[in-house]
């Protein structure tokens, strides 16, 4: 182990000393280090993503609000992650947080402990971070038609995404070619110089998938990829994630309000309430026994189909609070 | 599930036969070529006072379209469309207006349909003053202080703007705005389809509550399967501006005829049941 990769470990960040302290690295003797320093995964379980006692806050006029209040969950290579919970639960929030998405101090404050692949994400710098977001995380988000750029073709934003992150490609039209080929697109040569309001909403998350794999990422978050799109459309994405998964080895954390997809897709799952984790495991038996109220009042509340009710139960909160 | 308020008449309360709606589309670059794009082609339904018709069908199908049509909210192109035995297709738009108040819609959108600038009071108690209800100031704030209570908010929001509400209450409060000109009629345009699932429940359960109680007859635009059998008694398919079928929801879920119908229904994906 490199002794300035244990420097920086040391010096900069929170890993073992509390976090937010910034310390000199001159003032702290490299060698004698306390307990709890991680370092690259030796002898760990294939523990992609750990994330321990998570905590985001925003400061607004109005006071402060905790959006995530201590999370810790953990994904391993290979494997799918369902997080789900209602708007204002935390999930997108939690996403955003590993790759410094979301706004600067001192307005959002993260704290907590993140390591993909033994490496501290949250004390990352700024070109670090760039080069782990989209290439070792990569996302794809709810609004497709708002996430791609109006100005620039498809082919173009899938190009920059490569050409940042993958310099090794020579040829980057081929590469944009396949993989819009990849993500079932037809006739990809013609649809790569199309501008994205000349595209169907499915194709639209389509060629954000596309962006998303363009750096052959190890994480893909997808951030209610399905929302905003039809159920057949949305059975089209979900067989290309599952297709995708399957050939590339890829590990996806799933972000959704959707159990249908969640059944269908997910290995894990989380249910969030405001910004807590309240009941996490296996999806068979989180779906078919859950233990929390809260997990079963939100199942509860979906129409089924075939099963027709009077009146569709409701969460209800009151209870939940106590 | 036919509300037992008002006997239900012989001849349907909105009759559709043939409508047809087309857009121009201009195709080319410098030399533009005119394409006609038919998005309802030649569609014909009735809907039954007290009942709830459900519109099903994938984006572009031509479902809001229907919906805009019959409010004129798009351009109407062929076909004819009687409400309660009127013809609306050759009215003209001052003798439409009438009708404006009996026909009410709630969007999709609960973020874009109501007005940032006005208090919540102004935004419910639009259609009273546009229909012209001879009443004073005092008058309409009871009536939207009622119909705020009725749709479960409190009444002192009337004097708070939309900012300040979350997306299932921002619903809550267009529910409010479409029911303050007593309408017969409303169409609802997808409008839980942008709803968290337990805020959906909340507002599909009010939707039901407030036709047992004032009768009201819905045509239910929406893409989601399950919610339309909750609370359709009828449903139309749509597959590409046209009706491949139709016809009371439990036949329609258990049996379907057509391919497309199967395909939909097979899409969805299967809920968890809890053990």
């Amino acid at each position: 182990m490199r002794l300035r990769r244990l420097t920086r470990y040391c010096g900069f960040s929170g890993s073992f000393l509390k976090s937010g302290t910034l310390v000199s690295f001159e003032t702290v003797d490299v060698f004698t280090l306390g307990g709890g320093v991680n370092l690259p995964n030796v002898d760990h379980d294939p523990m992609l993503l750990d994330v321990q006692d998570l905590r985001v806050l925003f400061h607004s006029r109005d006071g402060v609000n905790e959006a995530v209040k201590g999370i810790s969950f953990h994904l391993e290579e290979g494997k799918t992650l369902a997080i789900v919970g209602e708007s204002g639960s935390g999930k997108s929030v939690t996403s955003m947080a590993l790759t410094k998405l979301l706004p600067p101090e001192p307005q959002c404050c993260v704290s907590g402990k993140a390591y993909l692949d033994g490496e501290s994400l949250l004390n990352l710098s700024a070109s670090e971070m760039r080069a782990v977001r989209g290439k070792q995380i990569a996302y794809i988000f709810q609004e497709p038609s708002t996430s791609l750029n109006p100005y620039y073709t498809v082919g173009n934003q899938i190009a920059e995404a490569i050409k940042f992150h993958r310099k090794e490609v020579s040829d980057v039209w081929k590469e944009v070619v396949k993989l819009l080929d990849q993500v079932g697109i037809r006739e990809p040569e013609k649809r790569a110089v199309d501008y994205p309001h000349q595209m169907s909403g499915g194709m639209k998350q389509r060629v954000m998938i596309a962006i998303a794999l363009a750096c052959q990422p190890r994480i893909l978050v997808a951030d209610e990829p399905t929302t905003a799109l039809d159920v057949t459309i949305e059975a089209q994405i979900i067989n290309l994630l599952k297709d995708l998964r399957a050939r590339l080895n890829m590990s996806i954390i799933l972000i959704t309000h959707n159990f249908g997809i969640v059944d269908e897709f997910a290995d894990d799952i989380a249910v969030m309430f405001r910004g807590k984790i309240v009941e996490t495991g296996p999806v068979e038996s989180v779906l078919s026994k859950p233990q929390h109220p809260y997990t079963q009042a939100l199942i509860n509340c979906i129409p089924k189909l075939g099963k027709n009710k009077k009146r569709l139960p409701v969460v209800d909160y009151a209870e939940l609070e106590k | 599930m036919v509300s037992s308020v008002g006997k239900v008449k012989k001849e349907p309360l909105l009759e559709v036969r043939d409508l047809s709606v087309t857009f121009k589309a201009e195709r080319g670059g410098f030399i533009k070529r005119v394409e006609y794009v038919y998005a309802v082609k030649r569609v014909s339904f009735q809907i039954r006072k007290g009942t709830t018709m459900g519109l099903v069908g994938e984006s572009g199908s031509g479902k809001s379209t229907i919906g805009k049509a019959i409010l004129r909210l798009a351009p109407l192109g062929e076909g004819t469309i009687h409400y309660g035995g009127q013809e609306l297709t050759g009215l003209a738009d001052n003798e439409f207006m009438p009708f404006r108040k009996r026909i009410q819609t709630i969007f999709q959108d609960p973020y874009a349909s109501m007005n940032p600038r006005l208090t919540i009071a102004s935004i419910v108690a639009e259609p009273l003053i546009v229909h012209a209800q001879a009443m004073n100031r005092k008058q309409r704030e009871e009536i939207v202080a009622d119909l705020l209570e009725k749709v479960g908010l409190p009444a002192d929001s009337m004097n708070r703007y939309p900012h300040q509400f979350s997306g299932g209450q921002r619903q809550r409060i267009c529910i409010a705005r479409a029911l303050s000109s007593s309408p017969e009629f409303i169409i609802c345009d997808e409008c839980v389809s942008a709803l968290d699932v337990s805020v959906q429940a909340q507002i599909v359960n009010l939707l039901q509550d407030i036709q047992d109680e004032l009768g009201i007859t819905y045509l239910f635009i929406a893409h989601d399967l399950a919610i339309v059998e909750h609370m359709c008694d009828e449903a139309l398919v749509m597959e590409l501006g046209e009706i491949v079928e139709q016809g009371p929801t439990d036949s329609l879920y258990r049996s379907p005829q057509h391919s497309y119908t199967h395909r939909l229904l097979s899409a969805v994906p299967r809920m968890p049941t809890i053990a």
